[in-house]
């Protein structure tokens, strides 16, 4: 039985990193229809900003606050010198230009940081908390706490907010979205501003469990991409679901099965799942007229 | 396309190398290392290494009274640029020897061209299968992932470990090192009761360490590793306070390690390290002593950077060479390859080397260091 609770809090620990991840590409791509392939990239400056601010000397949720604007900016930066000009072109070419933007703040970050391996302390210390016989850091419960506060913000910015229902309505159609008067120019800019500072916001949080380094952005935004699709792409708690999900598939298979297999079950399940309803299990039934 | 951008690279790559060093030097020595690209933290530290010495060397007068000519080319890691390299270093260059390919992978695509031009190649990768089977002219430093095994098993059999569990990191350092210590684990007597891998980039393997902890008669535990992997598996190892001897692999055997883990969670691990790294803690007599100290001081002066165990692999390569060279007595091709064959008791960072017709390593396991992690630094065992 303690095995299985520490399986169990393995995958959910794993799983709010995973979920904190696939939040990020919420928002663009209720806005524009991008998938952002630059998310992994803002989680990774949210923790590199974050640790070398706080090795110059400056309290962490200084250092933090400040990678988070930071990153912020950059996205905004993104968004105007390379999404912006070339707004007529199809999703597609979009998101291939997010791919390149990844590799130019990859390659950036190693010339203007370092190629080294870095982490900062843990927000409440690294003694164990007892569960039921299993163990968990308290920083698993900050990357949690995270992943749901960014959850319950970004539901009531979809349903509750003016400026909220602007970005999915661009998204539903960019010219409908001008004729009812909504600055979709504002609202892209606005969406890479606020996905860039929730992964790093993301990346501040889990730096503590993860470590951070220059190329750890690929493979969080893979399996962060994983987690949306697997509970809809574009749907808050399609990402909390779906990245829960997903650490909790690899633990117990890693636990039970073998972690050989770890990887594999957890693409054989999203496999499944995506036959069976495309959408995701939360995504939104998508209809063109003809 | 990449024959377009191949060319552009070289064609900027010859004109910064004949701007920067006017041809006056007589002993061409070529190197192909992965200055950038994903083996940079390997091919940074060798490159800023080889340039560094060759300057001390041709500062003092230069090899058998002629001065050296460093040709460094940077595959990024691509061994099809590497290949391209090689064959230019080789037709264009026209080198007397070759030191470098920083992978596995590059070496292996490079070194044929070299065996068929008949030209010394010295690499700096970890892979045995460089140097098995023994080819004429490939040589290599780096001692291999099954001496980093044979060393960790001593120093467990000499503990009275002989039940141990396995956690190993997916990549191909672990994949490799896992495979090559499964190889030669029988010979001491020592069982691998649990065997668990995780991805390089996992947040937490306290999955694959509960099974290993709840494996009865486990009595000590060996991460095969490198990069993050291992700190987390140390982090994990002490939240689930697995209370057993922990060993570390080689590829981890760096300060930032114990940094990234935590002085704390660090505590007690042993792992195989170079004497570079512990260049302080060698006693005054140690024949590695005077050798390190020298190599760690000028290349921190000149870099500003810690010195790497990967920097050491060039500067043995060099040294090596140069060490050959003036046993040939001449810059010919066939006759540095006979000396390097004949080196014999020539110290260098990583260990005293003496090869042979049928070991062109020529390291034994006194190249390695038994270290131990105690209050945040590092303690000799032996």
């Amino acid at each position: 039985m303690p095995e299985l609770m520490q399986f169990l809090l393995s995958g959910v620990t794993v799983g709010a990193v995973y979920a904190l991840v696939a939040l990020g590409f919420t928002i663009i791509y209720n806005a524009s229809d991008v998938v952002n392939f630059a998310q992994g990239e803002f989680v990774m400056l949210g923790g590199m900003f974050t640790v070398f601010a706080f090795e110059a000397g400056l309290p962490l949720p200084l250092a933090a606050l400040l990678a988070i604007i930071a990153t912020a900016a950059i996205g905004v930066a993104l968004n105007k010198l390379a999404i912006e000009p070339a707004r007529g072109a199809p999703v597609v070419s979009l998101i291939i230009i997010t791919i390149g933007a990844s590799i130019l703040i990859r390659g950036l970050t190693q010339i203007a940081f370092d190629k080294q391996l870095h982490r900062f302390p843990a927000f409440s210390g690294d003694a164990p908390i007892q569960i039921v016989g299993a163990t968990m850091l308290p920083q698993s419960l900050w990357v949690i706490a995270g992943a749901l506060a960014i959850f319950v913000g970004l539901w009531l910015f979809f349903t509750r907010t003016l400026t909220g229902r602007a970005v999915l309505a661009t998204a539903n159609n960019r010219i409908a979205a001008q004729l009812v008067g909504i600055n979709t120019k504002y609202v892209m800019t606005l969406s890479f501003a606020l996905s860039a500072a929730i992964g790093a916001l993301a990346g501040v949080l889990v730096t503590p469990i993860t470590l951070t380094g220059y190329d750890i952005g690929i493979a969080l935004a893979l399996k962060g991409f994983a987690a949306a699709m697997l509970g809809g792409m574009g749907n808050p708690k399609g990402a909390l679901v779906g990245g829960l999900l997903l650490g909790v598939i690899e633990a117990l298979t890693a636990g039970y099965l073998s972690s050989q297999y770890k990887d594999a079950a957890a693409f054989v399940i999203i496999l499944a799942v995506l036959f069976a309803m495309p959408q995701g299990l939360f995504g939104r039934q998508s209809t063109d007229r003809v | 396309m990449r024959l377009h951008t191949t060319t552009t690279a070289l064609g900027t790559l010859a004109l910064v190398l004949g701007l920067a060093a006017p041809a006056i030097a007589d002993i061409r020595i070529g190197a192909t290392l992965s200055e950038t690209g994903p083996a940079a933290f390997l091919g940074d530290p060798e490159a800023k290494t080889l340039k560094l010495l060759v300057d001390e060397i041709n500062a003092a007068g230069g090899v058998l009274g002629e001065k050296i000519e460093l040709i460094v080319y940077d595959d990024g890691g691509d061994p099809n640029k590497a290949r391209t390299f090689a064959t230019r270093l080789v037709e264009d260059d026209e080198v007397v020897a070759v030191i470098g390919g920083t992978t596995t992978g590059t070496s292996m695509a490079i070194l044929q061209v070299f065996e068929d031009a008949e030209i010394p190649f010295i690499s700096l990768a970890g892979a045995i299968e460089i140097i098995d089977p023994v080819r004429p002219y490939t040589f290599k430093t780096p001692h291999t992932d099954r001496m980093a095994c044979a060393k960790i098993f001593a120093d467990m059999k000499a503990r009275g470990l002989t039940k141990i569990g396995m956690i190993s990191g997916s990549d191909g350092f672990g994949a490799s090192m896992h495979k090559q210590c499964l190889q030669i684990v029988g010979d001491y007597g020592i069982e691998v009761l649990a065997d668990e891998t995780y991805g390089p980039s996992d947040a937490d393997m306290t999955p694959q360490l509960t099974n290993i902890k709840g494996k009865e008669g486990v009595q000590a535990v060996l991460n095969a590793g490198f990069g993050q992997g291992p700190a987390i598996v140390t982090r994990n190892y002490q939240q689930l306070a697995v209370g057993l001897p922990l060993y570390q692999s080689h590829g981890v055997a760096s300060d930032g390690f114990i940094e990234l883990a935590g002085a704390s969670a660090a505590e007690g691990i042993r792992l195989p390290g170079t004497a570079l790294l512990v260049a302080k803690l060698l006693p005054d007599n140690d024949p590695q002593r005077p050798l390190v100290t020298a190599y760690k001081a000028s290349f921190e002066a000149a870099t500003g950077k810690p010195v790497s165990t990967f920097g050491g692999y060039a500067h043995d390569a060099l040294r090596i060479l140069v060490d050959a060279l003036n046993r040939a007595g001449k810059a010919e091709p066939q006759a540095i390859r006979d000396a390097i064959e004949a080196t014999s008791g020539l110290v260098g960072t990583t260990g005293t080397v003496t090869m042979s017709a049928e070991n062109h390593l020529g390291l034994d396991l006194s190249a390695f260091r038994m270290l131990e992690i105690k209050d945040g630094g590092w303690k000799l065992v032996e």
